[in-house]
């Protein structure tokens, strides 16, 4: 039971960060809820890579050998660590400027495009 | 193999050096550099395409071969891969080559195009060369997501290029919103998969779902939703409906030279990733599912290339008229992928092959009218391109082409699509390509006519009286827009006498879904068994000029009674597109939901 | 659609992909209990392997470092593109001012301020070095050190002026440093290569186990990194404080 409630963490972020986009009347608001979402991919690759009694994959002080957690999971989440924070850089950019163009920060007022 | 990772480090390179030199370097090299990494590129990968043919080319990045190790228990495979692969076969290294090649469209047609640019614009154009590359050919599925993730980081800044306007903003933003969340999906889907198989490893992972079927015959939910969440989310970047609402925004909106790389080469890529982690990964254990997963992506497919062909045939927006004609060709080559049969890959790959010629093309068009005319709007251009016959000549033949007249490669990919349905004996879905051939060749055709010949009546007011800025100086068009206008037009042609393609692609599909061959390769599983080759059906010169004949009568009449235009009954529609990012996350949503939940559910 | 109709749409999507999502994670392995080939086998040959005592830094830097190419130029992509988008549109006028932020302006920043400012930076780049530099031993690493050394200008303006910190750190310089980092893991990764062996195959000496000169190729990657992601996140600031302060629409 525990189990299901710790992964099923994973799901609520992600539908969480989903309705935020949805709903959202603030390009800011909508890049960080975007955030939101792409966070719980870290929260299953963390909990996929949990080992029961496992320590960091780090082998500076203790012995090779000692049961430690996965590392491939590790470096997978820092990666995509990487990638979201750029394209949130992106994303913020675009609504830098559509602040400055359009005056208002509602994907609703951003709508010169339609049908 | 030295050549297989300069593939994606020569555009790498080139693009950093171009960013080092920065401000000192003058345009003019920075287009060069471009030019000669696209170039390079497509040799290679051309090289690569014929290399590769019968057998795939694997190349150990760090040379991290698959070794031996004791087996901890989980682990009935001898060999176990901890490096990145890139597994280079035809199919992949062809559209690799077509990639590189509309880059060098882009650089060309884009040499005397933006009046004062930074290097900034040829370092995304590089970097999105090395990401096609590079999703093209590796056989890593972490890795296939990285370069999805760099192609997608350079296509959401190259198509918010012309910050001064609305519409590039809110395309941009649309674009990289739905397409992040996609993103999301995916590697949501990867980590599941990792936690079953402990692989990354396309071979390695295609070889542990199967070794998992002799434990549990049918696939349970975690492989049917780990593969529905990938399929979605590449299926974004694919613009199937209902993802594909982003496209017709980002595509309106991005500069020319953008839009050819788009249309032509990235969407197509979007559907490869499907195509690649079915086959690769998923195939085995998916062999159950078959027959519901086939229904599931052709409903797919149809819905897709008969919706796209509905938009646009509803459009007077040059621009938005050929996305809408990319998404239902986008259809078309979903139908293709959805048979899951060689034949109908195989029909796909020379589908991808003509329509990025030709629909390249189109796009060059357009945006030498926008050059010329200072508008891509039909209803506010009407008849005032009479002056640029030549340019209209063209433009028109590519109208053609698109709804699949001989002798362009269109027709070619038309014919094996219909012979492949046969195969299985879905003929009848043959009517559903036809109907969106003719459809978006005809909405070409009536903006042709009515743009450069300025038949019909004037539309009183503009639907979308959006200014759009021009690109460049007004003046004579260079030959080095014309150029590629006109020769990836004549690609069309070539490919279709290009000798043996049609069966190379056979022969290619076939090499590309036999997942056993391919496990062999990597992983020395087991001997591969020798196939027999089989040949394309013949072709049909009289399906390409029946749905050519139908979209000039189409043309014709809807040019004659505007009503046929449907600026009242397709006002629905319209507003179903409205631009809205959270409509569009909601249907993306509601897609992903209905795809996962019918996999998983549908009663038998 | 209105707001309701797409809260419908979007209700019933989620209900649908949560449920699916669900089904999927109560297939999944009981927490902690997983299992993965891959993982127990780096963990148990990496150190003798490759002398790199952070298992997760030689998953990054050497045997998938090919990911992390990518994921250093989606870094650097990212970087050009915002420089791209927020460059001075057509209808801008650049105006070289000093003004701050509007609730800066006028207040006189007071000498404490400015003294921790100064011994703050320093510390900063120096930790920044050290993580950046002993990635292969201990956590940390290019991206990480470099986050942390490009919070040193940050701190200059915080702590001084936008003046002082575009004096501090010239935009040609941070590109050309970016740029460098970027295709420093590149060229590290042809060492390999011309030395007929794979591209990014770490052919250098793995060095003692425990040395800040262990695992071979792997510093260096560091280095470069640390180079690239320090330039990058000091370009994307002094980006946005310009489009923010200097870039008018006419």
């Amino acid at each position: 039971m525990l189990n299901i409630f710790c992964y099923s963490i994973a799901a609520w972020v992600l539908l969480i960060g989903l309705y935020g986009v949805v709903t959202s009347r603030n390009l800011i608001h909508l890049v960080l809820c975007l955030s939101v979402m792409e966070t719980s991919t870290y929260v299953l690759l963390t909990l996929i890579g949990y080992r029961v009694g496992g320590t960091a994959p780090v082998f500076a002080d203790i012995p090779v050998g000692t049961k430690a957690v996965d590392p491939v999971v590790q470096a997978l989440m820092l990666t995509d660590v990487v990638v979201e924070a750029t394209v949130m850089a992106l994303l913020l950019a675009l609504a830098v400027q559509a602040h400055k163009r359009t005056g208002s920060l509602d994907p609703h007022d951003l709508r010169a495009l339609q049908g | 193999m030295w050549i297989i990772p300069l593939t994606v480090v020569l555009p790498l390179l080139g693009a950093a050096a171009l960013a080092v030199a920065g401000s000192i370097t003058p345009r003019r090299w920075g287009d060069a550099v471009a030019l000669l990494m696209a170039a390079l590129c497509c040799g290679f990968c051309l090289y690569l395409c014929r290399a590769s043919a019968g057998h795939e080319l694997t190349y150990w990045f760090g040379g991290w071969r698959p070794r031996h190790f004791p087996t901890t228990g989980l682990v009935p495979t001898h060999l176990q891969a901890i490096g990145i692969a890139f597994d280079v076969d035809p199919i992949g290294a062809a559209l690799a080559a077509l990639g590189s090649l509309l880059v060098c469209a882009a650089v060309l047609f884009g040499w005397s195009y933006f009046d004062s640019v930074g290097v900034q614009f040829q370092v995304l154009l590089l970097a999105f060369l090395a990401a096609t590359c590079g999703f093209c050919l590796t056989g890593d599925l972490f890795n296939l997501f990285v370069f999805f993730e760099l192609m997608s980081v350079s296509a959401f800044a190259l198509c918010g290029y012309k910050v001064e306007e609305k519409g590039p903003l809110q395309g941009a933003m649309n674009f990289a919103v739905t397409n992040t969340a996609g993103a999301v999906f995916i590697l949501t889907g990867i980590a599941l998969i990792y936690a079953r198989t402990g692989a990354l490893n396309m071979a390695q992972v295609g070889a542990q779902l199967r070794a998992n079927l002799a434990v549990q015959p049918r696939p349970g939910a975690l492989v049917l939703a780990a593969f529905a969440l990938i399929a979605c989310g590449f299926a974004v970047k694919a613009a199937v409906v209902p993802f594909h609402f982003w496209l017709a925004d980002a595509h309106a909106v991005a500069p020319t030279p953008i839009c050819i790389l788009f249309s032509g080469v990235m969407v197509e890529l979007g559907l490869y990733g499907i195509v690649r982690v079915y086959w690769s990964c998923f195939a085995d254990a998916l062999t159950p599912e078959r027959q519901r997963l086939r229904s599931l992506l052709l409903g797919a497919a149809v819905l897709t290339a008969l919706l796209g062909a509905l938009m646009a045939w509803l459009q007077s927006h040059l621009k938005r008229l050929l996305a809408f004609s990319t998404i239902s060709h986008m259809g078309l080559m979903l139908m293709g992928v959805a048979l899951l049969t060689p034949r109908g890959l195989a029909a796909t790959a020379l589908y991808v092959l003509g329509h990025g010629a030709v629909k390249g093309s189109l796009f060059l068009g357009a945006g030498i009218v926008l050059h010329r005319l200072r508008g891509v709007d039909v209803a506010r251009l009407h008849g005032r391109g009479r002056p640029l016959v030549w340019t209209g000549a063209v433009f028109a033949l590519g109208g053609l082409a698109l709804a699949g007249l001989p002798p362009f490669a269109t027709a070619t990919g038309d014919d094996q699509l219909s012979h492949a349905l046969n195969q299985l004996h879905l003929g009848g879905l043959w009517l559903v390509s036809l109907i969106a051939a003719a459809v978006t060749g005809g909405a070409v055709l009536r903006s042709y006519l009515r743009l450069f010949w300025g038949f019909g009546k004037p539309s009183p007011a503009a639907a979308h009286q959006e200014k759009e800025e021009p690109e460049t100086k007004p003046g004579r068009i260079p030959a080095v827009m014309f150029a590629p206008y006109a020769g990836l037009l004549l690609l069309g042609i070539a490919l279709t006498f290009w000798p043996g393609l049609p069966e190379g692609a056979l022969h290619a599909a076939q090499q590309f879904t036999s997942s056993a061959s391919y496990r062999t390769q990597l992983l020395r599983q087991s001997p591969p068994l020798p196939q027999p080759l089989s040949t394309p059906g013949p072709q049909e010169p009289w399906r390409g000029v029946l749905s050519a004949g139908l979209a000039l009568a189409l043309a014709t009449l809807s040019v004659r009674f505007s009503s046929l235009r449907g600026r009242d009954w397709g006002r629905p529609f319209h507003r179903l597109h409205s631009g809205h990012v959270g409509d569009y996350v909601s249907w993306l949503v509601l897609g992903v939901g209905v795809f996962a939940g019918l996999l998983l559910w549908l009663p038998h | 659609m209105n707001a309701r109709a797409r809260l419908l749409v979007f209700a019933l999507g989620a209900l649908l992909l949560g449920g699916a999502y669900m089904a999927a994670l109560s297939q999944l392995a009981p927490l902690g209990r997983g299992a993965s080939a891959y993982a127990d086998i780096l963990n148990r040959v990496c150190v003798r392997e490759r002398h790199i005592t952070d298992v997760v830094t030689a998953v990054n830097f050497d045997y998938r470092g090919f990911d992390t190419l990518g994921e250093e130029f989606i870094m650097f992509t990212a970087v050009m593109g915002a420089v791209l988008l927020l460059r001075r549109g057509k209808d801008e006028v650049q105006a070289p001012q000093e003004d701050e932020l509007t609730s800066r302006r006028g207040r006189r920043r007071s000498d404490a301020v400015a003294l921790a400012g100064v011994v703050f930076t320093a510390v900063l780049l120096l930790f920044g070095s050290y993580v950046i530099t002993h990635g292969q031993l201990t956590p940390g690493g290019g991206f990480q050190g470099g986050v942390i050394a490009s919070t040193a200008l940050w701190l200059v303006y915080l702590s001084g002026s936008y003046k002082v910190m575009r004096q501090v750190g010239p935009k040609p310089l941070v590109e050309a440093a970016e740029a460098l980092g970027a295709a420093g893991y590149a060229l590290v990764g042809l060492i390999g290569l011309f030395q007929g062996a794979a591209f990014l195959q770490n052919t250098l000496p793995p060095g003692s186990i425990g040395s800040p000169f262990s695992g071979g190729t792997v510093p260096l990657i560091d280095i470069a990194v640390g180079l690239e992601v320090s330039g990058g996140f000091v370009l994307l600031l002094l980006t946005f404080m310009e489009e923010v302060l200097e870039i008018r629409l006419h």
